[in-house]
C-alpha cells in the first residue's frame, strides 16, 4: 500500500483527483456553475501530462453525454461533470445511457433548478433523474466526492452492475469549499480499479454490432425488466465493494450509515453536506439527554429500503429531510421511505421536512426542531401534517 | 489560543481581485499541516473585482461536522480598511473576539467595544517585498504572518509551507512578507 498523501483541496478538486485517479479516456464536459472547476482541473491534468485522456469541448450538456455514450460504447472510460440546468438538458441521454446499460460516471455538483435562476445547493437536478437508470451516490465531504467517484467506477462497471452513475457534492457548501482529504496512491488505485474492459462487446468498426437499437413491444418490456433487475441486484455488489474499499483505503462507507440510531427514539435521515450540521445536532440533543440518532442516506438509487427498515423499523418516529420538493406530494427521500415501509407490520411515524432549497441554510437548530416535530407526532401518536417546510423567511412570505 | 481545543472560527474581508479567498485557503492548508481538521471557503456565490468580498476558515483538533456558513468568528481580518465605511466588519464576531487591521495606525486609535484590536501595516510590507503596488498591494500572504502570531494556533513554518503551495508566484517575497507581519503586528 503506498501512502494516502494529505491535501487541503475544494470539493471540484476532490472529485476531478477521484476520476483522475480512476483514469478516464474519455471526458466529454461543459462548464456550469458550481461543477465548472471539475473540467478545469481535468484538462489542467491533461495539460500537465498527468492524465492521458482526451477532453471534448463540446457545446451543450445534452452533447457531452451522448459524447459520454459514444466513447462509453467503444469501450472507453468516461467522464463527466454537470449541475443543475446542464443535467436537465441532459435527461434523454441520461436514459439512454443507462438502457445501453454502459457504466459512465458524472459528478455532480448538486444545484437548484430555475426558475428563479439559482446557483446554490440543492438536490433537485439529480433528484429529477431519479427514474433514468442511473445509480445515485451523495457525499457528506469532500473526501466521501474523492472517494466515491473510483468506487463509482469500480461498481458501475462491476459485469454483474454494468450502469451509469452519479456522485453529488453539494452546490458550493462542498463544490466551493475547502478541507482536508487523504488521496489514495495511483497504484493502489490502479489495483483496485482496473481497466474498464465491455464484456458484452463494443462499438469497433472491425467488428461491426448495433447499440441502442429499436426495442419493439415484442422486446422493450423484457429489456427493462433486465434494466431494472440489474439495478435491483446492486445493493449486495455495492457492499461488497465498499467492504473491499475500506480493507484497502480505511475509510467506511455504507449504503445508509447510522449514528447513535441502535436506542433511538427518533432518527432523522439525511443526505448530502446536512448529515454534518446534522449529526453535531444530534450530538447535542444526546447530551441533553434526547435518544436522537442519524442515519445518513449515501446511496439513494438503488434506494437502501433493506438497511432503513434494520436502522429505523424499531424507533418510533423518522424524521425524513429532503433537499428537494415533488409539488404535489413531498420529498423524494421522503416518498422513498415511506414506500419501504408499506408493507411492514411495524413503522416508525415519518415526518417530512423540506429544508435547504436554493442554497438555504441548514442549521443545528432547525434538525432540532425537527426532532421537536417529531416527538409531538409520536407523543400525538399521529402525524397531521406530513411534509412541513422548515427555515421559511416569514418576511419573504409576506 | 494555544491549547485550546474548541474550534476557532475566522472572517477575511477583502475587496474582489485582493486574494481573501486565497488567504483563507492558506489558512486552512497551514493548520491542517499541524493534523487539524480545517475548512475555509468563500463567500457563497458571485464575486466582482473591486467589490466587497468575504472568505472565511474553520480550524478545530477534532473532526469539523458542521457546514454551515460562519455567523459568528472568533477573529475578524481586514485587508482593506476603505470597508469600514461600508461593511459592519465586527458583524457577529464574538464577544472578546479579535480584529487585524491592515494600517500604519495604533490599535488605540479605534474602538470596536470590547474586540481586541490588533494591526499591522500589511500594504506597506507588501509592496516593500514587490507584491503588487501601492494602489493594489497583495496582502494576504503578509496578513496571514500577523493571524499566526495573534491567534496562536497555527505556526508561523506552516504558514510559509502553505504559502508555497496555494501561491502561484514569487514564494520567497511572499514567505518574508509573512514573517515581517508576524514580527511587526502590533497590539501583541
Amino acid at each position: 500500500m503506498g501512502e494516502q498523501k494529505g491535501l487541503t483541496i475544494q470539493g471540484n478538486m476532490a472529485t476531478a483527483l477521484g476520476a483522475k485517479l480512476s483514469r478516464p479516456d474519455v471526458i466529454p464536459a461543459y462548464p456550469i456553475t458550481p461543477s465548472t472547476l471539475f473540467p478545469e482541473k481535468i484538462s489542467e491534468y491533461i495539460a500537465d501530462g498527468e492524465l492521458d485522456a482526451s477532453m471534448i469541448r463540446v457545446e451543450s450538456e445534452h452533447s457531452a453525454m451522448s459524447a459520454c455514450i459514444g466513447a462509453s460504447a467503444s469501450g472507453a472510460r468516461a467522464c463527466t461533470a454537470s449541475a443543475s440546468q446542464g443535467i436537465a438538458l441532459m435527461h434523454e441521454m441520461l436514459f439512454i445511457a443507462a438502457g445501453m446499460r454502459l457504466p459512465i460516471v458524472m459528478a455532480v455538483g448538486n444545484r437548484a433548478l430555475s426558475a428563479p435562476i439559482n446557483i446554490w445547493a440543492d438536490h433537485q437536478d439529480s433528484i429529477s433523474s431519479r427514474d433514468s437508470g442511473w445509480l445515485q451516490f451523495y457525499a457528506e465531504k469532500n473526501q466521501e466526492g474523492l472517494d466515491l467517484m473510483i468506487l463509482a467506477f469500480r461498481i458501475a462497471e462491476d459485469e454483474r452492475v454494468l450502469l451509469p452513475a452519479m456522485v453529488g457534492i453539494d452546490g458550493f457548501v462542498l463544490t466551493h469549499t475547502v478541507e482536508g482529504v487523504k488521496a489514495p496512491a495511483q497504484e493502489d488505485v490502479d489495483d483496485f480499479l482496473p481497466p474498464y474492459e465491455p464484456p458484452h462487446g463494443k462499438l469497433d468498426p472491425e467488428e461491426p454490432m448495433t447499440f441502442g437499437s429499436l426495442g419493439t413491444p415484442e422486446y422493450y418490456q423484457e429489456l427493462k425488466y433486465d434494466q431494472t433487475q440489474a439495478m435491483e441486484n446492486t445493493p449486495e455488489i455495492i457492499d461488497e465493494i465498499f467492504d473491499e474499499f475500506e480493507e484497502r483505503f480505511g475509510r467506511e462507507y455504507n449504503r445508509i450509515t447510522p449514528y447513535k440510531c441502535e436506542d433511538a427514539d427518533i432518527i432523522l435521515l439525511t443526505m448530502g453536506s446536512m448529515s454534518g450540521t446534522a449529526r453535531a445536532a444530534v450530538d447535542e440533543m444526546r447530551e441533553e439527554g434526547e435518544k436522537v440518532g442519524l442515519a445518513k442516506l449515501t446511496v439513494f438509487r438503488p434506494f437502501p429500503g433493506d438497511l432503513l427498515k434494520e436502522i429505523a423499523g424499531d424507533a418510533d418516529g423518522l424524521a425524513v429531510v429532503d433537499r428537494n420538493i415533488s409539488p404535489g406530494f413531498g420529498g423524494a427521500v421522503f416518498a422513498e421511505s415511506a414506500g419501504t415501509f408499506i408493507n411492514e407490520n411495524r413503522s416508525p411515524l415519518m415526518k417530512n421536512f423540506i429544508v435547504g432549497l436554493g442554497g438555504r441554510e441548514i442549521f443545528k437548530r432547525n434538525f432540532k426542531e425537527m426532532y421537536e416535530k417529531t416527538k409531538e407526532a409520536v407523543e400525538a401518536g399521529e402525524v397531521k401534517k406530513p411534509v412541513e417546510w422548515i427555515n421559511m423567511d416569514e418576511d419573504v412570505m409576506r | 489560543m494555544k491549547g485550546e481545543t474548541r474550534m476557532y472560527e475566522v472572517r477575511f474581508h477583502g475587496r474582489g481581485g485582493q486574494g481573501a479567498v486565497t488567504a483563507a485557503h492558506t489558512l486552512s492548508d497551514a493548520a491542517f499541516r499541524e493534523s487539524k481538521d480545517v475548512q475555509s471557503f468563500p463567500m457563497f456565490g458571485v464575486e466582482r473585482r473591486g467589490a466587497p468580498v468575504a472568505a472565511f476558515a474553520r480550524i478545530d483538533e477534532k473532526e469539523i461536522d458542521i457546514k454551515t456558513q460562519i455567523y459568528e468568528p472568533d477573529m475578524v481580518i481586514v485587508l482593506d480598511m476603505s470597508l469600514l465605511d461600508v461593511v459592519d466588519v465586527t458583524d457577529g464576531l464574538k464577544e472578546g473576539g479579535k480584529i487585524i487591521l491592515n494600517t500604519a495606525k495604533a490599535p488605540s486609535e479605534f474602538d470596536f467595544g470590547d474586540a481586541e484590536v490588533y494591526t499591522v501595516n500589511a500594504t506597506k510590507i507588501a509592496v516593500d517585498n514587490g507584491l503588487g503596488t501601492e494602489t493594489n498591494p497583495i496582502v494576504n500572504t503578509a496578513i496571514l504572518g500577523a493571524y499566526s502570531r495573534v491567534a496562536g494556533n497555527v505556526k508561523l513554518k506552516n504558514i510559509k509551507k502553505a504559502i508555497e503551495n496555494n501561491v502561484p508566484v514569487k514564494h520567497d517575497e511572499n514567505k518574508k512578507a509573512a514573517e515581517q507581519a508576524y514580527e511587526s503586528v502590533v497590539g501583541v
